[in-house]
């Protein structure tokens, strides 16, 4: 496969990513305290692979995925696509690297303009960047369409009109209409039904072979991105916890947090009603996240240490690395 | 929709009805009882005030003395209800200065929708685009814009207007300016709440990741779908516009004699209540049946786009 | 099977429950009929749309107009609950048949405590002095794991979390001892960290206090470790109904066969997923024949004709009590049907 040949090249190189979000108190709207969202993010892609990023709500996946293609400004870090930082460009070149960088949304129902046809919504890039004349707009629509699995007479309809799993398709054709490099999938399929779920996966990893893609792959389900993922970025309260290729992550997972989440996953299977592994528990807020190993109010196998030694994300075996003391 | 519908115009698309959300829209104020009503008389209204110089039997600053024989302020004499044949028919009466009372109230259909039009008109396009900016780019120029609109709307909206007008100088057109000075920040503040929600949708982001300016997210992606309460309040807006207009003329700031102004008509009789109470009762009622049928509108309309309504289907 | 000696504790025979909109009739829950008996947990699994919110709200008496219940009966303890006025409905509704959704935090009034809340349910259906409610709330926030029960009955829904929110839910639910829970998909919108929590809950609760539930979730997952049986809808019908080891052995239907497939599962890599293809039918405008039949890969393979004529009836093995709704199983006018049941 070419793929293979190409595999090793860095697409997207992410070194400590920080995104807080200021939270405004008092009369006088100042500063009082920060969400801290992403807390030092590190990762990179590699040309052709998928890489996912899976967590909880409010661990920080989705403003990983929205700060890194610039949709959000970043506290601190830097973001290098093609070995070059996107947030030092400036907004013309940006306009241009935006043509290789795009995003599918989370929720199938607002991600679409309700008042343009769903032609005019895949039609827009190719608008924005004043590529071809009308015509070959046009023609490049149907032709997205088609490679999606839309019909031509889609063009004009409504996104009201459809179901939420053809307007993931309609997302995923206006992304790709540029003929991007890199694309980051929000969530793409927890909406959607399980059916219709199977049907976007297919064919997400269908469009990657064809067209060469790279992807992050952003979800809470472990099932989704075990079958979709080359590699996988655990994430728990802003921090990346464990990251290494799918085999490895699924047989020997070796972050607590990250098996537990693996046994919490209730499995089709009632002969295996198996004894889970339950935190005891809520997230805690990333507002005041607890000190040392953010893990430690939940974790079984917490010591002392832990409650004031951060751990550092080290390989624990090659390409295998975790931030745990005690992995 | 057409303009870019026709962009898509593939040999596939022949025969399909269009379902955009504005026909929607349409069908479902069409099940409105009061839109429908308010439609209804507004339609009388915009058929009255066209034909002003057809329907009324006179013109309306014709002055009566020595052309028939009638009496300032005299009662209304209608043929149908038995006023004899001999007497000129006038369907109102005369007014004060012995002027057809129903000519002057027909004509001044044509002054109020105009009131109503240019000063909600005026006053939406420049709400709009203050709303939209503030909403759009937040920071300091939202503060600065929203703070400085906050202070225009500290003040009761009528008093406002009559200090304007007392600076500006009396007549119909300051007093339109002062009603749309007085009526932005309302339109202004629907605008920007409205821009505020639609900002943080995913189109606007995908619009955003697909490398659109600012000009294109906002005025392509934002605003059509931030204008629905807008026409609400437009509706509704017009209404008050005709009574604040009404009332300005009333106390003698806005529309001048001979103007036939419904309000400034009032107004000018209104000592002449007990003796003449048509040339008091006919401009009221017109005013009132006026405000009424925008009333009715926004209040169907509302019912019709009100997102809130909406997602309970 | 044991089923079949005890009696039932709710059944529901041939609900229909339409919605008279402008666009048409959607048909949401067309002829369904199901048993739920003492102390089980039944679960009822489809897509969204399939209808098994409808049957659940139908059960509780809560459709609004447009919707109406059109036929059908529900009896509940040798009562249909169908045949009662409102006043007698909210008796049994809290009492007897409760109810805890999705999303638990819009479920909660906000400008009212957790505790005055909970107590409120005492107090809406016995004569209870205010003291005693509020330690009966504190205890029944103890029964449900929230950790410092008696601060917390001080506090506001918006202070507490997804997980704790349910919990109340569940405390609200089970603080009159009902004999029935409904269950719509109660951690749907939970993390699966806290999901793992609320789930072992619920079970433990309802071997403390042989409550039975009705289940309603699209997860396999959680069917397979919670319910004792499955039922399982598609378009407004029930179309395999059976106890759940039978059902993930060996799935009858079709459309089960193909949900569960199409679920990645985690261990198992596949190259790509088995897909149901198409998508779920408009309930205003159904397909003639069996709902599946325009989605359905067995029908072309076993080359069925009558799927798109005739809508099949639920057939029973009467030893394992595994119903289903298919051609593939039920002999016709001019159709052999390819297998025994």
């Amino acid at each position: 496969m070419i793929a293979e040949v190409i595999t090793k090249r860095n697409i997207i190189e992410v070194k400590n990513l920080v995104k807080y979000y200021p939270v405004l108190g008092g009369v006088l709207k100042r500063v009082v305290a920060h969400v801290r969202a992403v807390d030092g993010v590190s990762f990179n892609i590699n040309q052709g692979e998928t890489l996912g990023l899976v967590g909880e709500s409010g661990c920080g996946k989705s403003t990983v995925a929205h700060t890194m293609i610039r949709l959000l400004k970043k506290t601190s870090g830097t973001v290098e696509f093609d070995g070059k930082d996107i947030f030092s460009i400036k907004s013309d070149e940006l306009k241009q690297m935006r043509q290789n960088m795009q995003i599918v949304f989370q929720d199938p129902y607002a991600s679409l303009d309700p008042r343009l046809p769903i032609g005019d919504s895949i039609a827009e890039g190719l608008k924005i960047h004043h590529l071809g004349t009308k015509q070959q707009q046009f023609e490049q629509v149907l032709a997205i369409m088609k490679k999606v699995g839309l019909e031509d007479y889609h063009a004009v309809r409504y996104p009201h009109e459809f179901s939420g799993g053809q307007r993931q398709r309609i997302g995923i054709a206006r992304a790709l209409v540029l003929n991007p490099k890199f694309l980051v999938l929000d969530e793409p399929v927890s909406a959607l039904d399980v059916s219709v779920q199977a049907q976007v996966l297919n064919l997400l990893k269908q469009l990657q072979q064809e067209m060469g893609l790279t992807y992050l792959f952003v979800a809470h389900n472990l099932g989704v991105v075990e079958h979709i993922s080359d590699r996988v970025a655990v994430m728990y309260l802003g921090k990346i916890v464990e990251i290494t290729s799918r085999e490895q992550l699924f047989l020997k997972p070796m972050h607590p947090y990250t098996q537990a989440l693996m046994s919490a996953i209730p499995v089709a299977n009632p002969k295996l009603k198996k004894e889970r592994l339950i935190l005891p528990g809520d997230v805690p807020s990333p507002l005041n996240p607890p000190s040392g190993c953010r893990f430690h109010p939940r974790c079984p196998i917490a010591r002392e240490d832990c409650k004031q030694v951060e751990p550092e994300l080290r390989d624990i075996l090659p390409g295998h690395q975790a931030a745990c003391h005690y992995a | 929709m057409t303009a870019n519908s026709s962009t898509i115009n593939g040999n596939a698309v022949k025969d399909y009805r269009s379902n955009s959300l504005w026909r929607l829209t349409l069908r479902r104020i069409l099940r409105q009882r009061s839109a429908i009503i308010g439609m209804v008389i507004l339609g009388f209204l915009l058929v009255v005030a066209i034909f002003a110089d057809v329907i009324a039997p006179y013109s309306p600053y014709q002055v009566l003395i020595g052309v028939e024989d009638v009496n300032k302020r005299q009662a209304p004499c209608i043929h149908l209800l038995g006023c004899p044949a001999d007497q000129p028919q006038h369907i109102m009466g005369i007014d004060g200065n012995v002027r057809d009372e129903f000519s002057r109230i027909i004509h001044g259909t044509r002054v109020s929708l105009f009131v109503g039009f240019s000063t909600v008109g005026v006053a939406i396009i420049i709400g709009t685009l203050l709303g939209a900016i503030a909403g759009y780019a937040g920071g300091w120029l939202d503060n600065l814009i929203m703070r400085f609109l906050d202070v225009l709307l500290a003040f009761p909206s009528l008093l406002l207007a009559i200090t304007i007008v007392s600076v500006l100088g009396k007549g119909l057109q300051n007093a339109l300016l002062a009603i749309a000075i007085v009526s932005i920040p309302s339109y202004a503040r629907v605008v920007r709440a409205s821009v505020l929600s639609v900002k943080e949708t995913a189109y606007v982001s995908a619009s955003r990741a697909l490398g659109g300016n600012h000009a294109h997210i906002l005025f392509g992606r934002i605003l059509p779908n931030a204008i629905a309460p807008l026409i609400v309040r437009g509706t509704l807006g017009i209404g008050t516009a005709i009574l604040d207009a009404a009332a300005l003329s009333f106390i003698g700031l806005g529309a001048q004699p001979p103007l036939a102004e419904w309000g400034q008509m009032l107004g000018s009789e209104r000592n002449q209540v007990f003796t003449a109470p048509h040339l008091v009762f006919y401009p009221g009622i017109a005013i009132m049946l006026t405000v009424l049928s925008f009333n009715l509108l926004g209040d169907g309309l509302r019912d019709a786009i009100d997102p809130r309504l909406r997602s309970a289907e | 099977m044991m089923e079949n000696t005890k009696p039932s504790l709710l059944e529901v025979q041939n609900l229909v429950t339409y919605y008279y909109t402008d666009e048409g009739v959607v048909k949401a829950v067309d002829g369904v009929d199901f048993k739920v008996y003492p102390g089980e947990i039944i679960g009822l699994v489809g897509e969204s749309g399939c209808g098994k919110s409808v049957t659940s709200l139908s059960i509780m008496g809560l459709i609004e107009s447009p919707g109406k219940i059109v036929n059908g009966k529900i009896n509940f303890l040798e009562r249909n609950l169908l045949e009662l006025g409102e006043s007698e409905m909210q008796n049994v509704r809290g009492a007897q048949i409760s109810m805890i959704f999705q999303q638990p935090q819009s479920s909660l009034n906000p400008v009212f405590t957790i505790g005055s809340q909970i107590e409120e349910v005492f107090q809406i259906h016995g004569k209870i002095s205010k003291n005693e409610a509020a330690d009966k709330a504190i205890e029944l926030l103890k029964l449900v794991g929230i950790p410092d029960a008696v601060k917390k009955t001080h506090a506001y829904p918006h202070e507490m979390s997804g997980g704790q929110a349910q919990r109340v839910m569940i405390a609200m639910a089970l603080a009159l001892s009902p004999k029935l829970l409904i269950a719509d998909e109660p951690t749907t919108a939970l993390d699966v960290t806290i999901q793992a929590q609320i789930l072992n809950l619920l079970a433990d609760l309802r071997r403390k206090f042989n409550t039975s539930v009705i289940l309603i979730t699209h997860d396999l997952g959680v069917i397979a470790e919670m319910a004792d049986r499955v039922a399982i809808m598609y378009a407004g019908k029930i179309i395999e109904q059976s106890d759940v080891q039978s059902l993930f052995d060996h799935p009858k239907h079709p459309y089960t066969r193909g949900l569960i497939a199409s679920v990645p599962v985690m261990g198992e890599i596949k190259e790509s997923l088995d897909t149901i293809p198409g998508n779920v039918p408009n309930l205003i405008d159904l397909p003639i024949g069996c709902r599946f039949s325009t989605r359905c890969n067995a029908r072309e393979e076993y080359q069925l004709e009558i799927c798109n004529k005739q809508e099949p009836e639920l057939q029973r093995n009467q030893k394992s009590g595994h119903e289903v709704r298919c051609w593939l199983y039920q002999d016709g006018e001019g159709h052999t049907a390819p297998f025994k049941l």
